[in-house]
């Protein structure tokens, strides 16, 4: 028998009784469209989390006082010492460093704002000019903070889009004054609107001089961000400014120090480790599907039997009709699949429509898996039924009809 | 030339705890080009030789030359070839294929032995209008009468243009009249020089026959040729 005449009888065979050949389709496509659209949210939490990560900035380290960050809780730390704080001359001091290429003292509060009778409450971020690029802070007018002595107080600020618009409406809010807490300040920039992200929503953020935050809340301590010279100099820098800061608190290792990189690849790895669980899960439907293709075959062949009596008679080696059967196996897990795929597809495509921030996109190994797997479990499941019609004996096959 | 020579041929089949010979001693030999009449009661055997002769069941005991060729002895696809090319079958209940249309019911021979589109349309468009179906060409099995049906099961079995016809009751489904009409179209290939065995309980259609075989527990009971006319 002729390639294509098999996959037309095959065709014919499976058109021929639509329902049951839709439901064998359906129960494949809901296999592989559950593959599709469940990996394309893990994979998309992924990459969520990820870019998130990235948008705090590039080859960041980040320098936390006190020794419990990370690593957990050690009794000796509780016993023996408060940690030091983290001053602006620890800060000023890392800029020495040969691997650090800029350094952003952080202080963070919160206080109210007011301007024109209104008044809002808004998270403080104490910082520099060189903060702004380490977090990539964009301004849609004005300029940031001054580049001048980190422990000078300059009465300004940079306020966020929402702020502005809360506290200004339309009107111009370039060079106004505002108050907050008990400051007045001159409105310098304003912040480029971001949406929600991790860490701050720099829309609801106002950034003033970090010796001006201290001040404001009466606190020495800080955190100092610290981007290194490239990605490969992250270890270096993270190494220079632990070393740097011991010997300035006289050799005591009490701050803490975080690379971007690792808590990123942290997140990478269990986030890929649960896509990875999500799709196994999916996958057992793809098993199950399979079984179902296996149970319409095998009634395709009870049904059928006084059919496969004839082909015998007509002629037809064994070979023909394990083909015949298995490729009608073959095509409706095959048209499962793409129809799941389709399926996927779109409702992944409806997961970005609904939440744009969150990039579903179904990663290309579990797509290729996905229909593989499809096909494999159709043509697997398939080979019994086949194998049942050639072996068929035809003058019993041809007395039942 | 002998067509079919059957030598000692016996099939036995187990029923429960006891063993049936459903064929018992069976020597026969048909010439090509034979018109033969397979008659007896139910459980007689005829329908087990005809399968036989059909290469659907082997012997178990016995030899079969079919053509001056041993058959018995070929494998299962071997056996499949020659009954592709050698033998047309046509059942008493059509056995068409219901999704396929007349033609492509016709066809289905052709399309299994990888015979190319081109020559199949040109054959089965001869066949059609040979057996007068040239207007059914695209009608499913239910849409045809049982007359055209057995006309497109014959169709069927010629279109490999097999020189042994084998029939089981072809006209057992079908009224007197239709009946009639299968009988003539099946006379008139074995006039074209086609071997035709039909088994049957009719008395008059066995009567046509230029040869008649009597068939009773597994044996030949009596065999026209030879006997006087």
């Amino acid at each position: 028998m002729r390639p294509a005449d098999i996959l037309r009888f095959a065709r014919d065979a499976a058109a021929g009784y639509p329902l049951r050949t839709t439901l064998s389709v359906l129960a494949m496509a809901i296999g592989v469209a559950a593959v599709v659209l469940l990996t394309a949210l893990g994979d998309g939490a992924r990459r969520y989390v990820v870019g998130q990560f990235s948008s705090l900035g590039t080859n960041l380290v980040i320098v936390l006082p006190g020794r419990t960050g990370t690593g957990g809780f050690n009794p000796a730390t509780a016993i023996t010492s408060t940690p030091r704080d983290l001053t602006i001359a620890d800060a000023q001091a890392l800029l020495r460093a040969p691997a650090v290429r800029r350094v952003g003292p952080l202080a963070v509060g919160t206080s109210e704002i007011s301007a024109g009778g209104r008044l809002r409450e808004v998270m403080v971020a104490g910082a520099n000019r060189d903060f702004f690029a380490i977090r990539n802070f964009e301004l849609a007018q004005g300029e940031a903070l001054p580049d001048d002595d980190w422990q000078r107080a300059a009465p300004v600020a940079v306020i966020g889009a929402k702020v502005q618009e809360e506290l200004f409406g339309r009107e111009p809010a370039l060079g106004r004054l505002v108050r907050v807490g008990d400051r007045r300040l001159r409105v310098i920039g304003i912040l480029r609107p971001t949406g929600q992200g991790l860490g701050m929503n720099t829309d609801e953020l106002v950034v003033v001089p970090v010796a001006l935050a201290q001040a404001m809340f009466n606190s020495n301590t800080l955190r100092i961000l610290v981007e290194a010279r490239s990605r490969e100099a992250i270890p270096a820098a993270s190494a220079q400014v632990l070393e740097l800061l011991k010997q300035r608190h006289r050799g005591e290792e009490d701050v803490t120090v975080i690379t971007q990189d690792a808590v990123l690849a942290t997140f990478d790895k269990l986030l890929g480790a649960l896509t990875l669980a999500v799709a196994g899960i999916a996958a057992i439907s793809l098993a199950v599907a399979g079984i179902l293709v296996m149970n319409v075959m095998l009634v395709a062949v009870t049904q059928r039997t006084g059919e496969i009596g004839l082909l015998k008679a007509l002629g037809a080696p064994a070979r023909t009709i394990r083909l015949a059967f298995l490729t009608e196996a073959a095509m409706l897990s095959a048209s499962g699949a793409l129809v799941g795929y389709g399926l996927g597809e779109a409702g992944a495509f409806a997961l970005r429509q609904l939440f744009p921030v969150f990039p579903a996109y179904p990663p290309d190994w579990a797509v290729i898996a996905g229909l593989l797997t499809a096909l494999s479990t159709g043509l697997l499941f398939g080979f019994l039924p086949a194998r049942r019609a050639a072996r068929l004996d035809p003058v019993q096959a041809l007395m039942k009809h | 030339m002998a067509l079919i020579e059957l030598a000692g041929i016996e099939r036995r089949f187990q029923l429960g705890d006891t063993t049936v010979k459903a064929l018992a001693g069976i020597d026969l030999t048909i010439d090509a080009g034979e018109y033969v009449a397979v008659m007896g009661p139910s459980g007689s055997g005829k329908s087990t030789l005809l399968n036989l002769l059909g290469l659907l069941d082997r012997p178990d005991i016995g030899h079969y030359r079919l053509e001056g060729r041993d058959v018995t002895t070929l494998s299962a696809d071997e056996q499949a070839k020659v009954r592709s090319t050698r033998i047309g079958f046509v059942f008493q209940s059509f056995h068409l294929v219901p999704r396929l249309t007349a033609a492509e019911n016709i066809a289905l021979p052709m399309m299994l032995a990888g015979i190319a589109p081109a020559e199949r349309a040109r054959r089965v468009a001869t066949a059609l209008k040979d057996f007068g179906l040239d207007q059914r060409a695209d009608h499913k099995p239910d849409q045809l009468s049982g007359g055209q049906r057995q006309r497109v099961a014959i169709a069927r079995a010629t279109i490999m243009q097999p020189p042994l016809i084998l029939a089981d009751e072809p006209t057992g489904n079908l009224d007197r009249h239709t009946g009639e009409d299968v009988v003539n179209l099946l006379e008139a290939l074995n006039a074209r020089g086609v071997t035709l065995i039909i088994v049957t309980h009719d008395p008059g259609m066995g009567e046509r026959a230029r040869r008649r075989l009597v068939m009773e527990d597994g044996r030949l009971q009596s065999d026209s040729a030879g006997a006087p006319c």
